[in-house]
């Protein structure tokens, strides 16, 4: 390898120049000073428990949170083939009415999108491969990085939980459009609904947690040398998910708390006046199309927020089974973190 | 067998399927061609960015394929090279994008002799409304709807008392005259979308959208509720019927207006007109 940065000077120069002010300011770019912080600390978890189930290590976490997200997953996958069964076969599977059908559509584009990709990429990947892949020793808080695990966790347990109420869970479409999602015309309006806003607004908070812990790791924890233009692409597309998704998520979360209000206390953020079955509901000047915009504010990034850590991931295989080193390097980033800045106008 | 062929067949095999697909759009019957041509061309930005990534990739699985005394070569970048790719990328998008702005523009201009029609949905089905003499619709309101005022129209609005209502998921237009589709909702999300005019937009509780097009053969056509609304949404549709100008009068002619309406509920005995407003909701 060292033969290769010597060859390269002026490539590497130039690439410290793009960094602005993190970059080191030694004149002598290739070479790098040996660390001299003293020994920290570490998690050490000595039990069971602090070793497997409520542990601070972050390559413990990303294991969880890639465990709970593939067990989603799963469920998900299985709902898709009723699905599949009920579209090649349409009646052949007797408990496959209506409702089931537009319930089963919802919880799958609901825990593919939000509870398996974003918890897989970023939850399971990312905190296990951020201090790894910058060379931080842990997170920069695991306590909180442990509770981010187990918020989603309780995320998970309540939107499943969604599957064994009575009117079982929603079946709005993942959108979960006002005024449809609480009326009695749509499946699982009454407890289904409520379990999935409560669940997004505990899985939002919880991500919250653990985004503020990757962003802060990824500018504040780099090893020496781990510049921002050295890091690997699979840590810029988690960083440039990630700031997307701090923008993004709380828009799904006011949304959620929005929506639980029209449903229990009858406020009418998101429903104007309503006829149904010849009565005119107590609701009335609230704006469905509101709605859209904060869901879409948070739809349209979730996108790239999933799609962008994979994209890092895979130039990364790429550039190492083929043994080349990527290809444009510079250019890749700024075109993530250009993706990530068009994302919003898309919106 | 080499993984490159493989590679290749998948993309012949692509190419193949989009040429003899079975499900392909239904022929058009409106004025909206743009919307297909936006489509093709995105069909041609798209495929062709697919083939060319994929047969570069080909091309690089054979020439590039390990060999025991071969290194790889060291070349991080290529200023020219990476112009020209951000720049052909750019042109792609803008080829994605602007034509789309300009569908756009014409959808939301609409004609000055456009007829207005009111959809009204509801959870599920579809009734409408069409101008009177005056050729001006009456206004609305949500809270007038009941059994001797479906569409919920004003008593005190002149224009209201000759509007024709058409209490029913069928509709007749006429061949050739545009139509300004004014979309209302009584209760949830509802989008009023024929395949054939390549034209939809969701109806809105509390709102009035509106789109336009122009039916230019005749024909019977199935209308689809495009916004997922409840258990009923697979059952919430409705025939449109393009009839040229003779049959098309005639059957206007025949419809009932808002005075009739009133006229006859003042001759009837309650019961019966709740009876056949029953049987009209319960047709789907
Ligand atoms: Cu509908």
């Amino acid at each position: 390898m060292s033969d290769e940065y010597d060859n390269n000077k002026t490539y590497q120069a130039q690439s410290s120049e793009t960094m602005g002010g993190s970059a080191p300011t030694s004149p002598d770019m290739d070479y790098v000073r040996p660390a001299e912080i003293p020994d920290q600390e570490l998690y050490h978890g000595h039990s069971f428990i602090t070793k497997w189930v409520f542990c601070q290590d972050a390559k413990v976490i990303g294991v969880q949170y890639f465990l709970t997200a593939v067990f989603t997953g799963i469920v998900g996958l299985i709902l898709s083939w009723l699905m599949r069964l009920q579209l090649g076969f349409p009646g052949a599977a007797g408990f496959m009415t209506a409702e089931h059908y537009y319930q089963f559509v919802t919880m799958h584009g609901m825990i593919m999108v939000v509870y398996f990709l974003t918890a897989l990429f970023l939850g399971g990947f990312g905190n296990y491969l951020i201090p790894l892949m910058v060379g931080a020793r842990d997170m920069v808080f695991p306590y909180v990085n442990m509770i981010s695990f187990w918020m989603f966790f309780i995320a998970v347990a309540v939107l499943m939980a969604s599957f064994f109420v009575p009117g079982g869970p929603t079946g709005a479409g993942w959108t979960l459009y006002p005024p449809q999602t609480i009326l009695p015309g749509t499946p699982g309006a009454g407890m289904g609904i409520l379990l999935m806003l409560v669940s997004l607004s505990l899985f939002v908070i919880g991500f919250t947690m653990g985004g503020l812990n990757y962003l802060i790791t990824i500018l504040q924890a780099r090893t020496r040398g781990m510049t921002l233009m050295r890091m690997p692409l699979t840590v810029w597309g988690i960083f440039t998910a990630t700031v997307l998704a701090m923008l993004a998520f709380p828009a799904l979360l006011v949304s959620a708390i929005m929506m639980t209000l029209d449903k229990i206390l009858g406020t009418s953020f998101f429903m104007p006046t309503i006829l149904q079955a010849g009565e005119v509901l107590e609701y009335g000047g609230g704006s469905p199309i509101l709605f859209q915009h904060l869901f879409w504010f948070f739809g349209h990034p979730e996108v790239y927020i999933v799609a962008l850590p994979a994209f890092g991931i895979v130039s990364d295989l790429i550039s190492v089974h083929s043994r080349k080193n990527i290809f444009g390097y510079r250019m890749m980033v700024w075109a993530i973190v250009g993706i990530g800045a068009l994302e919003f106008l898309e919106y | 067998m080499h993984p490159g062929i493989i590679f290749f067949l998948v993309i012949l095999g692509s190419i193949l399927f989009h040429i003899f697909t079975p499900w392909y759009w239904t022929d058009i019957a409106s004025n909206w061609g743009g919307m297909d041509d936006t489509i093709t061309l995105t069909f041609w930005v798209g495929g062709g960015v697919f083939v060319a990534v994929c047969l570069f990739m080909v091309y690089c699985v054979f020439k590039f394929s390990y060999k025991e005394d071969r290194k790889a070569e060291y070349k991080p970048e290529d200023k020219r090279l990476e112009k020209i790719l951000t720049w052909a990328t750019t042109l792609g998008v803008i080829a994605l994008l602007a034509p789309g702005l300009i569908i756009w523009n014409q959808y939301v201009t609409v004609p000055k002799n456009a007829l207005e029609i009111d959809v009204m949905a509801w959870q599920w089905g579809w009734q409408y409304r069409l101008p009177g003499k005056d050729g001006k619709l009456g206004t609305t309101q949500v809270i007038n709807i009941n059994d001797e005022n479906p569409f919920g129209i004003n008593l005190d609005d002149p224009y209201g008392k000759d509007d024709v209502m058409i209490q029913s998921d069928a509709i007749n237009l006429k061949n050739n005259r545009p139509v300004k589709i004014l979309l209302r909702s009584v209760d949830v999300l509802h989008n009023w979308y024929v395949p054939q005019f390549r034209a939809k937009m969701d109806a809105v509780p509390g709102v009035v959208t509106f789109y336009w097009f122009e039916p230019n053969k005749t024909g019977e056509y199935e209308v689809l509720c495009a916004e997922y609304c409840g258990v009923g949404h697979y059952a919430m549709r409705g025939t449109v019927l393009v009839q040229d100008e003779q049959e098309y009068e005639t059957w206007l002619g025949e419809q009932e207006t808002f005075l009739d309406l009133i006229a006859k509920q003042q001759n009837l005995v309650i019961g019966d007109t709740k009876l056949a407003k029953n049987n009209n909701l319960n047709k789907e």
